[in-house]
Formats: C-alpha cells, sequence, structure tokens
C-alpha cells in the first residue's frame, strides 16, 4: 500500500515533537545546573548553556549532612535489594518449580501484595516503629523497602526461574549434582540477568520512595536523597541552579541503571545456555 | 512503574512435576512427607516478612482507626478506645466527602489523558520507521526512568513564577498577563501542574506495552482482514482493538491504582494547597494524621481511602484473579 507524502510524514513530524515534550524537562534540568546563574535568572532564557559551570554542584554538595544522605540512601537501598533477593529466590524457586496445595493461593497473595497501598499506611507504620523505638533509624526503612519491593521480586523471578530449561538441572542431577548444588551451579549463573532487572526495579522503588522517610525520620542523621532533594527550594529559595544540581545528582544514577540495563537484562536470559 | 504485564510460562512445568512426583512415591513415605514440606520452607520467609511487615501494619490501621490517639495520647503512650467516633465524624463532616468526590475526579481525569494519548504514542510507535521508533522511545524512557521527587522539582522550576520558562513561552504567545502568574497559588492550576507531570511521567509506560502488545499481533490476521475487503480503520477495529484489549484493561487498571495514591507528586508540587484545595485522599489522611496530629482519625480515614480503593478496582481485580485461577 503506497501511502500519500503527508501519511508518511505526519507520524515523524508527531513523533519529533513528542520527542521533545519528554526529554524537555530532562533536558532543562541538566542544562539549568551547568549554567552561570546569570543565565539562569535572565528576562529571556538561554535555551543552551555556552558557559558550563560546576558551581551549582558545588554550592548543592556542600549541604550540610549531603554526604550522610548519600551513604544512608546507598545503605538502605542495597540492603533492600539484597534481603529481597535473597528471600524471594528461595520463595519464586518453589513457585516456579514445584506443585504443592496452595500455590496459587501464595502466588494470588504476592500479586495483592504487589498493590498495596503504602502511601496510606504511613501513619500505622509511624505507631509501630514508634512504639518499637525505632524512629530516626535506618533498619525499619530498609525493611519495609524490601517488603515494598519484595512481591514484585518473587513473581518476576519466577517467570525467570520458569524460564531456565528443566533439562540443564536434570542433566547436571544426573551427573551428580545434588538438588541445591545442581542450583546452586546451574541455575543461579543463568538466573543473573534475571537477578539483575529485578533488583534494577527494585533498587529504583527504593531509591525514589518518599512519603514513609517523610514520617518516620526526622532528624538529618538518618534521612535519604528524596527528603534532601524536596526540602532544597525551601532552604535555598529561589536558587534553581543549585536545586536543579541537586536534582541531576539524584536522577542520574537511576538514568543511566535504566537506559543501560533495560535491554541487557532481557537479552542476556539463557542466551547460550542450550546449545546444539 | 514497577509490574508485570506478561504472565511467566507455568503450564508446561506442573505437568512435568507431576511426572516426577510419580516416579518419587516409590521412594520411603517419610521422605516424600519430609520433600513435600520443602515448597512450603521455601516461602517461609517471604511468608513471614509479609504478615509482619504488611499485613500488621494493615491491622494496626483498623485498630488505630478505633482509637482516640491526638498528640496527648502519643506522648504518654496510653490507648484510648472510642468505638466508631473517628468514622462518624469522619463520615459525617463536608470534608471527607468533598476530598473523595476530588480524588476520584482527579483520578478519572488522569487516567483518560494517560490512557487516551498512552494509546496513541503506543499506536505511533508500531507505524514509525526504525530510526524514529528508538529516537521517540529514548525519549519515553528517559521520561519513565526520571525519579519523582527529582520530577516534580523540575516542573517546580518550569513552572516557576519568575524566570519559569512555561511562564516566558506563554508571554511570548500574546497571554502577556500570564508573564508573572503563579502557577500555585489556585487550585485549577495547581491541579494542571501535577496532572501534566501525573500525565508525562505515565505515558511511556503505556505506550511502551502497547507498543510491545502490538508486535506480538499475528500479521496473517491483518492478511485475512485484507483479503475480506477491510480498510484501515475496520482493520484497526476488528483485528488491532480486539486483541489490545486485555493489555488495555490491565493498564487502565493500573494507571488507577498509581494515580489515585499519587501521593508524592501533589505533596511535592504545593503540600495539597493553596488552602488545602489540592488535597487528595492519601495527602488528606497524612495532613489530618500526621500534619494534624490527629493519628486516630488519619487511620480512619486510611481505612475508607483503601476501601474506596478497592471498590474502584474490585471490577477488574475479580477478573484477574479468575484468570489467574484458571491458568494455574
Amino acid at each position: 500500500m503506497k501511502r500519500s507524502l503527508f501519511g508518511r510524514l505526519w507520524p515523524n513530524v508527531t513523533a519529533v515533537v513528542l520527542f521533545a515534550g519528554f526529554v524537555f524537562p530532562v533536558y532543562w534540568m541538566f542544562s539549568t545546573a551547568l549554567k552561570p546563574t546569570g543565565d539562569i535568572i535572565s528576562e529571556n532564557p538561554v535555551w543552551f548553556p555556552t558557559n558550563i559551570t560546576f558551581e551549582h554542584f558545588k554550592r548543592a554538595t556542600s549541604v550540610d549532612n549531603f554526604w550522610t544522605y548519600v551513604g544512608n540512601s546507598l545503605i538502605v537501598t542495597l540492603c533492600a535489594v539484597g534481603l529481597s533477593l535473597i528471600v524471594a529466590l528461595a520463595g519464586s524457586f518453589a513457585l516456579a518449580r514445584m506443585r504443592f496445595k496452595g500455590r496459587r493461593g501464595f502466588i494470588i497473595g504476592f500479586m495483592l501484595a504487589q498493590m498495596a497501598p503504602w502511601e496510606v499506611m504511613i501513619i500505622a507504620i509511624y505507631m509501630i516503629v514508634r512504639d518499637a523505638s525505632m524512629l530516626n533509624s535506618l533498619v525499619p526503612l530498609t525493611a519495609f523497602y524490601m517488603m515494598m519491593i519484595l512481591p514484585f521480586t518473587i513473581l518476576t523471578l519466577r517467570g525467570f526461574v520458569a524460564a531456565v530449561p528443566r533439562e540443564l538441572e536434570e542433566s547436571a542431577m544426573v551427573d551428580g549434582c545434588s538438588r541445591s548444588q545442581a542450583f546452586r551451579k546451574v541455575i543461579l549463573p543463568l538466573l543473573a540477568p534475571g537477578l539483575m532487572s529485578t533488583s534494577l526495579f527494585g533498587f529504583i522503588t527504593a531509591w525514589n520512595e518518599f512519603p514513609l522517610v517523610l514520617v518516620l525520620n526526622k532528624e538529618a542523621e538518618a534521612q535519604t536523597l528524596p527528603l534532601w532533594l524536596s526540602s532544597f527550594q525551601t532552604a535555598f529559595g529561589n536558587d534553581w541552579g543549585a536545586t536543579m544540581a541537586a536534582s541531576s545528582l539524584f536522577a542520574v544514577p537511576i538514568l543511566i541503571l535504566f537506559v543501560f540495563l533495560q535491554r541487557r537484562a532481557v537479552s542476556g536470559l539463557t542466551a547460550g545456555a542450550v546449545k546444539g | 512503574m514497577t509490574v508485570q504485564i506478561e504472565r511467566p510460562p507455568s503450564g508446561p512445568v506442573g505437568v512435568a512435576n507431576k511426572h516426577r512426583r510419580g516416579s518419587a512415591g516409590a521412594g520411603p513415605r517419610g521422605a516424600s512427607r519430609a520433600r513435600g514440606l520443602v515448597p512450603y520452607l521455601l516461602l517461609l520467609p517471604a511468608c513471614a516478612v509479609t504478615v509482619l511487615l504488611l499485613g500488621w501494619p494493615l491491622v494496626k490501621d483498623v485498630l488505630l482507626s478505633f482509637q482516640n490517639l491526638n498528640m496527648a495520647q502519643l506522648i504518654q503512650r496510653v490507648t484510648e478506645w472510642n468505638g466508631i467516633d473517628n468514622y462518624t465524624q469522619v463520615l459525617t463532616g463536608a470534608d471527607f466527602w468533598r476530598v473523595t468526590l476530588r480524588s476520584i475526579l482527579f483520578t478519572a481525569v488522569n487516567v483518560v489523558v494517560i490512557m487516551v494519548i498512552g494509546t496513541l504514542v503506543g499506536l505511533l510507535l508500531a507505524r514509525l520507521g526504525k530510526r524514529m521508533r528508538f529516537t521517540l522511545m529514548i525519549g519515553l524512557v528517559l521520561a519513565w526512568a526520571m525519579p519523582v521527587v527529582a520530577a516534580s522539582t523540575v516542573y517546580q522550576w518550569l513552572f516557576a513564577q519568575r524566570f519559569g520558562v512555561v511562564n516566558w513561552v506563554l508571554a511570548k504567545l500574546g497571554w502577556e498577563s500570564m508573564a508573572d502568574y503563579s502557577w500555585t497559588s489556585s487550585q485549577m492550576s495547581t491541579f494542571f501542574v501535577v496532572t501534566l507531570l501525573i500525565v508525562w511521567m505515565s505515558i511511556p509506560f503505556v505506550a511502551i506495552n502497547l507498543y510491545a502488545a502490538t508486535t506480538t499481533i499475528p500479521a496473517e490476521l491483518y492478511e485475512a482482514a485484507a483479503l475480506d475487503g477491510a480498510g484501515g480503520w475496520k482493520s484497526f477495529t476488528t483485528v488491532t482493538l480486539p486483541f489490545l484489549r486485555p493489555f488495555l484493561y490491565a493498564t487502565t487498571f493500573l494507571e488507577i491504582i498509581w494515580v489515585f495514591k499519587a501521593f508524592v507528586q501533589v505533596f511535592t508540587i504545593n503540600g495539597g494547597g493553596p488552602d488545602r484545595l489540592t488535597e487528595i485522599l492519601p495527602v488528606y489522611a497524612y495532613i489530618e494524621g500526621v500534619g494534624n496530629q490527629h493519628y486516630g482519625m488519619g487511620a480512619a480515614i486510611a481505612v475508607l481511602t483503601i476501601l474506596i480503593m478497592l471498590g474502584l478496582t474490585a471490577y477488574y481485580l475479580r477478573i484477574v484473579l479468575k484468570q489467574e485461577e484458571d491458568e494455574l
């Protein structure tokens, strides 16, 4: 079927407009962060930064406790992801490879748990944590973040475990491996891409979490980067250069992870596992 | 952001498993019973954690909603039960119903806009050439990956009263009065910014998933439709749309949940202001409960919010659960 010039043109034009619309806020964040202050507060916007400067980044990172926030965010996020992977791996193996009474119920349970309205449960969680005298601590934060990402981790890993050919496991067992050895030596390496993509999403969720840390940790020593970022404008007034530098610093790890790992994680699955 | 749409293959695995169990039955009885416990043991940590960290807070929420718990009780650490007082107070007040109506309207507008534009973008992706599709995909993934708090900070800068780029563009386009407009000064303009933010972040998920779904439509269906004399529109409504329907249902359902509890966006853009006029239910529960330190009341609002959410999604939830039961 031949399409008219107009018919071939409009999808591309629309795509360009949409591309600009979706990218612009991200672009504006980076470009504001890199522009000298004079270019930021000018009557006419400077669309392309010409005099690149890093002074805003310096100001944003020299805030009190900045490195504490970075450390806290990293500790909480990595621990939550690691713990949930360990807990989920066992569960997902059972759900994918074994047949037992109530299996369906477990899966439905985790599907429901995945939709838990955490934003609305913060009052109850606040009370629980306070009664345990653990406000302003990273431990409850890690625990709840792990729970937030656990259902998704289990359900996704279950898919990845199911996708590893059963024959590989069986032939390892024929060759004299025990079941747990077969799991460690055969399935686990094949699961690596699955583990990676799952932990990537877990990382993003935990890294971005805001309402819970807002309620639980009022002291700076126990706060994380999202709080630092959201309190930025209040503290800095209209210092948009530093604010955008802060946003960039916060967003960059996620943007990089997302763009790179998303594709690798999918394509790597079982590639080269069954050959010949 | 993190939800799986495709279901992992589970059918054949189950069949193979049954085989195995048949042959294992020959072994001693005690060993097979012990083996029967293995899956439960493997699932034990996950279930224990879920009960402790998800189940308990839910129960606690319900318990708190029957307590008179304000600042005084909080400091003295006393538990005062007050029956359904919190609920009568919440349900007879005008505030709760106003916020509920606002939340539902807010969710409806957002979800409709997200689904319509998201679907169109998804179909556009399917129609584009390779290079153009890749370009648009990059834009979508960037917007998708942007952390919520960072995105909302950027939107505040875009819509800033002084030196904000949106006001500048509007003024240049002829709305001189917009040059110094404060977007957070009125209810509707605040909602506009929040909606734009949510729509911008949510469309990529819908569009990319929908595009992925269109790639699974067998080409023969289109050929058959063309043989039957179907035009472009006809083959769209008879082939594309029925094929995409499950995906559309699933994404609509997820978007309803996500938008309904869009605490972070509303809270960070303007804290539910001006004058508490942009509070949606989760923000209302937070401000009543934690902000004004009426924890019992806040818990009651939270319980009602969860019930409303269940009500809004019950229809779809039933379909999903049934489907899942047939499949597993």
